[in-house]
């Protein structure tokens, strides 16, 4: 395969939130101290591609995402969405030519708005992501006003069907006279889709989007989302903690813990032969839906550390049952072990 | 003789304008000591309201209209108030779904465990405080942290602090509503963990109510598959997991991902559950069956539970013609 130029590329990304201190601290000059949410990841979708982000909540996979579509200004480093740092871009200095319009015609807020077209952000909750008392055609058309990317009342709804539509909300108009108390769980998070993809988006970051759903309804919106990866090439990512949905629609699949990536690979791949301990814990804890492959659990105990005393070394060390002296010294850094397989652990 | 031996449970909730809507009906099981059960089913499918009504705890509007709830050789059901609130806790205790967001966050976690202890057992501080120590070691919380507030927790301890509470006045049966929804995959397994080792431990019997299909296979003896208020599919897990009958199991087995199959694809079942002011007058599950012995009985006749092999039940009008299923072929 050509490797084409990745769609998203992601270097060294560092986000550190500071913490609030005392006043007492503050007189006393003590030296700030800072949550190190994500702490150097890098890594690239190519175009068409899904990439699940996987870790427990503190793991700062919902800050990648957030830096991603510059919603969040990274510490250091830095994020290209198609060539262009989305850093600069999310704050009016994007790329300046767009086809048939001139360059100067393009306001700061209007370069904004381009990031906004083509890349788009489905939330966690779809109970508490839509506004109750707006229709579903005013939610999934409100984006298009926006963008005024629609001329008339007739191209809008054209567009509106179509979106509902190929979220599977068919016949349209059936839907989009209600509000979002009359539908249920799995239609509310099809309506959310639906209202990041009627500006046909070329990047998706799904964020947790089925945790709050029933396992039945789960299905189907993975396969809607896996869907429109086959039919119109939206590149996915994907961020869960949820080993066992990401197996099953994801390419790649990155573990994160503490800020850190820790294995990045194929998803088969991390799957069937984790080599980093977390990720084999992780795995080992998912139930698995079958009473006679019930597995030894390889529980880690305790919980992510926080983020404000990172531990020495590698930062999985306090927990890891292979930890040997050496993890307490050595930060591990990612690195290929087969193919495209990385993997942060000095015993891997 | 089993534990716990419910018989056709059946309850009803009345709407304002008086209708009375079915949202259990005919829900039969059977616990036994030290054994273990899984409700599973979608949401609003009845599980909790089953719940609600062995406990005697459901909300104004409903009405247990039907059935026997045999614990002790006693029917429940028949129970004042006065001697329910003396099987409340201390026979049959419940965590309920979401109660971990539910602890007071002015008051320190000892001090509501301390409560309950009082207001079920003893009066004596000093004896409520040493058993509250006790009660939150075995969860395995330090029994020093109880001193802290429930913001000053993770969810994980918070949620053991609920089952440390509904374990106070040692009950023989502990129901647990959706005990990890909303952890972290390692604090799930921490959980359920704890929730076996207290089994053993404590002899405890176990009622797992949830969505979560892979939880109930690690942790249950037997499972009930509920759909639309009425049991579809009862069956040891081993027999639900592996050769599901009735066809609503198996679309629900199919939707559940596997994480030692990845890439596997996953079926989706298409069509909402019923709504309980307009339920289908036959088998419920038949406006979303797309099983391909459907015929027009199943529209019509509301299919009973019957027993197609040993303590495998099943409530599909095709349940013995149908071959055993297996995983993957069923098109």
């Amino acid at each position: 395969m050509m490797e084409a130029q990745p769609i998203l590329q992601v270097h060294d990304l560092c986000k550190y939130f500071p913490v609030s201190r005392h006043i007492r601290d503050v007189l006393t000059r003590k030296p700030r101290r800072y949550v190190q949410a994500v702490d150097g990841v890098s890594f690239a979708v190519q175009r068409g591609e899904i990439l699940a982000l996987v870790g427990e909540s503190g793991s700062g996979k919902t800050t990648v995402g957030m830096n991603v579509l510059g919603l969040q200004r990274p510490t250091r480093g830095r994020i290209l969405f198609d060539g262009y740092d989305v850093t600069e871009w999310a704050q009016g200095r994007g790329p300046s030519l767009e086809t048939g319009e001139k360059l100067t015609n393009l306001s700061r807020r209007r370069r904004v708005m381009t990031l906004r077209e083509r890349a788009q952000m489905i939330f966690q909750d779809p109970y508490e992501s839509l506004n109750p008392r707006q229709k579903v055609f005013d939610i999934v058309a409100e984006p298009l006003e926006i963008h005024h990317l629609t001329r008339s009342r007739a191209e809008k709804e054209e567009r509106v069907r179509s979106a509902l539509e190929t979220c599977g909300l068919a016949p349209a108009d059936h839907f989009w006279d209600r509000f979002p108390a009359e539908l249920s769980g799995g239609q509310r998070q099809r309506i959310v889709i639906a209202g990041a993809l009627v500006l046909e988006p070329e990047l998706l970051v799904a964020d947790e989007p089925v945790s709050m759903l029933d396992v039945s309804i789960r299905a189907e919106v993975l396969n809607l989302l896996h869907a429109l990866r086959r039919e119109r090439g939206i590149t996915i990512l994907y961020t869960t903690h949820d080993l066992a949905t990401a197996g099953f629609f994801t390419d790649r699949m990155a573990v994160m813990y503490l800020g850190r990536v820790v294995e990045l690979g194929p998803t088969a791949e991390v799957l069937k032969e984790p080599r980093h301990p977390y990720t084999r814990a992780l795995i080992s804890v998912v139930p698995v839906p079958n009473p006679r492959r019930r597995r030894k659990r390889m529980i880690l105990q305790g919980e992510i550390p926080n983020a404000i005393d990172i531990p020495s070394g590698c930062r999985f060390h306090p927990r890891c049952p292979d930890a040997v002296p050496e993890c307490q010294e050595t930060d591990p850094q990612l690195r290929t072990i087969a193919g495209s397989h990385k993997v942060a652990c000095i015993l891997a | 003789m089993a534990l716990l031996d419910v018989r056709n449970l059946s309850v009803d909730y009345l709407t304002d304008e008086g209708a009375a809507l079915h949202a259990v009906e005919n829900v039969g099981f059977h616990l036994e000591e030290g054994g273990s059960l899984g409700i599973v089913g979608e949401s609003g499918c009845g599980k909790t309201t089953v719940m609600m009504a062995l406990l005697r705890l459901l909300p104004e509007e409903g009405r247990i209209v039907n059935g026997q709830v045999i614990f002790g050789g006693r029917d429940l059901l028949q129970y004042s108030e006065a001697e329910m609130r003396q099987v409340r806790w201390r026979e049959m205790s419940m965590v309920f779904q979401g109660a971990m967001n539910a602890l007071n966050p002015v008051r320190t976690v000892e001090s509501q465990i301390v409560e309950s202890l009082r207001l079920h057992i003893t009066h004596d501080l000093r004896v409520a405080r040493e058993r509250t120590g006790e009660l939150l070691e075995l969860v395995g919380i330090p029994a020093q942290r109880g001193r802290q507030y429930p913001h000053q927790f993770s969810g994980g301890m918070r949620q053991r602090a609920i089952i440390a509470m509904a374990l106070a006045c040692a009950p023989s049966i502990l129901i647990a509503d959706e005990p990890t929804t909303a952890l972290d995959v390692m604090i799930q397994a921490q959980i359920l963990e704890l929730l076996e080792h207290l089994q053993a431990e404590l002899d405890l019997s176990l009622i797992m109510v949830t969505h979560d299909l892979g939880m109930v296979a690690e942790t249950c003896d037997d499972v009930l598959v509920m759909y639309g208020g009425m049991v579809v599919e009862y069956a040891s897990s081993d027999v639900v997991f592996n050769s599901p009958q009735h066809p609503y199991t198996q679309r629900l087995m199919e939707a559940f991902p596997d994480v030692e199959e990845p890439g596997s694809t996953l079926a989706s079942i298409p069509g909402n559950p019923p709504r309980l002011d307009d339920l289908p007058p036959g088998c419920r599950f038949e406006p979303r069956c797309e099983c391909q012995w459907r015929e027009a009985i199943c529209a019509q006749k509301t299919p009973p539970l019957v027993e197609v092999e040993p303590n495998h039940r099943v409530a599909c009008h095709f349940a013995r013609q149908r071959p055993g299923h297996v995983k993957g072929r069923i098109g």
